[in-house]
């Protein structure tokens, strides 16, 4: 069993500003303690990953920094604004794709980009425009008038982050944005991430348990464990800090301590399936 | 910069951008405006839902036409029931269409578990909307599928010869009755889905609720006929306030025993309740 002890090999230049902060925070649910004293800060325009097992605590940190969860203790500011306190302000500069499947169905792309484009107050003009140019961009304006059940998995997931990005959010969090998705839609869904970075300089939180995802797309990973935050630093200095010609598999193993048999449990399978089945 | 562009830059909506030169009337109004652009959005969605698959609302028609055509009639034949002057089969119509209203909206809550199971749900709670605004919409959702019943038990009264009335402004009337009882049983459904958060569980309690809520009810017979303590409970039965409404409405001769305002007023008040309660308890079916 490797140290649990947190190594921060890079901390973020004092200089750069800070849009993402949490500080010591926590979530028990009765005895277990998913997310424990975990801090990380965030700059501007960062792609940033969170790996680690299931049931390490990714997705509640992120229902955590998005509102829907209230911390037990510790804190988070989006945008200088508090989580707890000002939850509100933080859900207007937010965009949130949830791990599960969040596009409605029974609806067309363009039907659930209009709800969407209403709920954050766009005006009327500027409304038409967004959700033509998220079409566009994502690649799916011949298909926008289509019902999104006939969708295959990854038009769903960029219909999705079209979805969160309508608003133009300072902050998009990706929860395991590629779950269940082909090789080639996960390269399609990596290949817009970047774009949006580039285009509109969102930083981007996202969940994933894909090394390969959290090497190619993030500049920073933390990687957990048990709720806590075992690692943290750019893909390239976690590699050099394991050993010569670590990878980023080995740098997982190394510091979450992952032993296939000892992680996740019946319902967390079971929900992760029945996600991979909706979306392929 | 502009201060519009940086406000827009900032994520800021249209209303924050008014805010610095508005009073408290200015800014109240902005406020009362987004909580209702909120509100018909989520409507909006279920009206969107309904148009592409209608099939929904021509299953729910059969139990009403069961109610109508075989229990009214054989009902209307034995004349146990004291209604008035009014025939039978057209006391029983205003019931009949509030009970398909309260079996349609009282299990409406479970299409909020299984948002919450898919993730429509979180989307919904980290947007901007207030969460009041989120159920409000959801209730007038409902409201969209009773509309539909009372459509159809207009349908089947004609069909059987009930007298109805016609009048434009009664009409009227009834179809706002028929909304505020879809936003009042599907508000108590959601808050039952936020306290038990599972289909299972939720199933096993609508399907306990809904009886006793018709049965303790002037929905098939009048109140007067009732044991004592029955009463009682029925007077404090929404449904018998939908009813009442509804008697006085959509029949020729039907009066209210209640008084129409007594009525509206007694809906009225159980919805801005629960709307408040669910908004407190939304979040937590998370």
């Amino acid at each position: 069993m490797t140290t649990l002890q947190t190594k921060v090999l890079e901390t973020p230049k004092q200089e750069a500003k800070v849009i993402l902060e949490t500080r010591g925070l926590t979530k028990r649910f009765g005895p277990l303690t998913a997310v424990d004293d975990f801090n990380i800060q965030i700059s501007p325009g960062e792609v940033f990953g969170l790996v680690g097992p299931n049931g390490a605590g990714k997705t509640t940190v992120i229902k955590m920094v998005t509102t829907l969860l209230s911390p037990t203790s510790g804190n988070a500011w989006v945008a200088g604004y508090d989580v707890a306190r000002q939850s509100a302000n933080v859900r207007r500069v937010i965009g949130y794709v949830p791990q599960l499947l969040s596009a409605d169905g029974s609806l067309t792309a363009y039907e659930n980009l209009l709800i969407f484009a209403k709920l954050y107050h766009l005006p009327r003009r500027e409304r038409a425009k967004r959700i033509r140019e998220a079409l566009a961009v994502m690649g799916l304006s011949d298909v926008a008038d289509k019902m999104v059940h006939d969708y295959s998995g990854g038009m769903i997931r960029k219909l999705e982050i079209a979805e969160s990005m309508l608003h133009r959010p300072k902050v998009l969090f990706l929860d395991e944005p590629t779950i269940g998705l082909d090789p080639i839609a996960r390269t399609a869904v990596w290949d817009h991430v970047r774009q949006l970075r580039a285009d509109y300089g969102t930083t981007i939180l996202l969940t994933t348990h894909y090394m390969e995802e959290a090497d190619t797309l993030c500049d920073r990973v933390a990687i957990m464990h048990l709720g806590k935050l075992a690692a943290l630093g750019s893909p390239k200095d976690l590699k050099a800090s394991v050993g010569p010609d670590a990878t980023l598999d080995d740098v997982f193993v190394h510091y979450s301590g992952y032993e296939v048999d000892a992680i996740g449990n019946w319902r967390e399978v079971s929900r992760t399936r029945r996600t991979a089945r909706r979306l392929a | 910069m502009e201060i519009g562009e940086r406000f827009r830059e900032q994520g800021g909506r249209r209303e924050d951008l008014l805010k610095p030169n508005m009073g408290i009337v200015g800014r109240l109004g902005g406020a009362v405006f987004g909580f209702t652009v909120d509100t018909m959005a989520v409507a909006e969605l279920e009206a969107r839902k309904l148009q592409h698959d209608p099939t929904e609302v021509l299953t729910r028609a059969v139990q009403p036409a069961l109610w109508l055509l075989i229990f009214g009639e054989v009902l209307a034949q034995i004349r146990a029931i004291p209604t008035g002057k009014i025939p039978y089969i057209d006391f029983m119509t205003p019931g009949i269409l509030a009970q398909s209203v309260l079996f349609i909206s009282i299990f409406y809550g479970i299409a909020v578990i299984w948002e919450r199971d898919l993730g429509i749900l979180h989307k919904m709670l980290a947007s901007p909307a207030p969460r009041a605004a989120l159920v409000l919409g959801k209730a007038f959702s409902a409201s969209e599928r009773g509309l539909s019943q009372a459509l159809i038990i207009y349908l089947l009264a004609i069909l059987i010869g009930v007298h109805i009335d016609w009048n434009p402004i009664s009409v009227l009337g009834v179809l706002i009755v028929v909304i505020l009882g879809s936003a009042l049983f599907s508000t108590f459904s959601l808050i039952i889905a936020c306290i038990v958060r599972t289909r299972e569980r939720f199933l096993g309690i609508g399907q306990l609720m809904t009886m006793p809520l018709f049965f303790a009810s002037n929905a098939i017979y009048p109140i007067s006929i009732m044991p004592a303590w029955l009463q009682r409970v029925s007077n404090l039965n929404p449904l018998t306030y939908q009813v009442d409404a509804l008697r006085a409405l959509m029949i020729t001769g039907g009066v209210s025993a209640n008084g129409l305002l007594v009525d509206i007023a007694a809906l009225l008040g159980a919805i801005v309740a629960l709307v408040l309660i669910a908004a407190k308890l939304y979040p937590r079916v998370v």
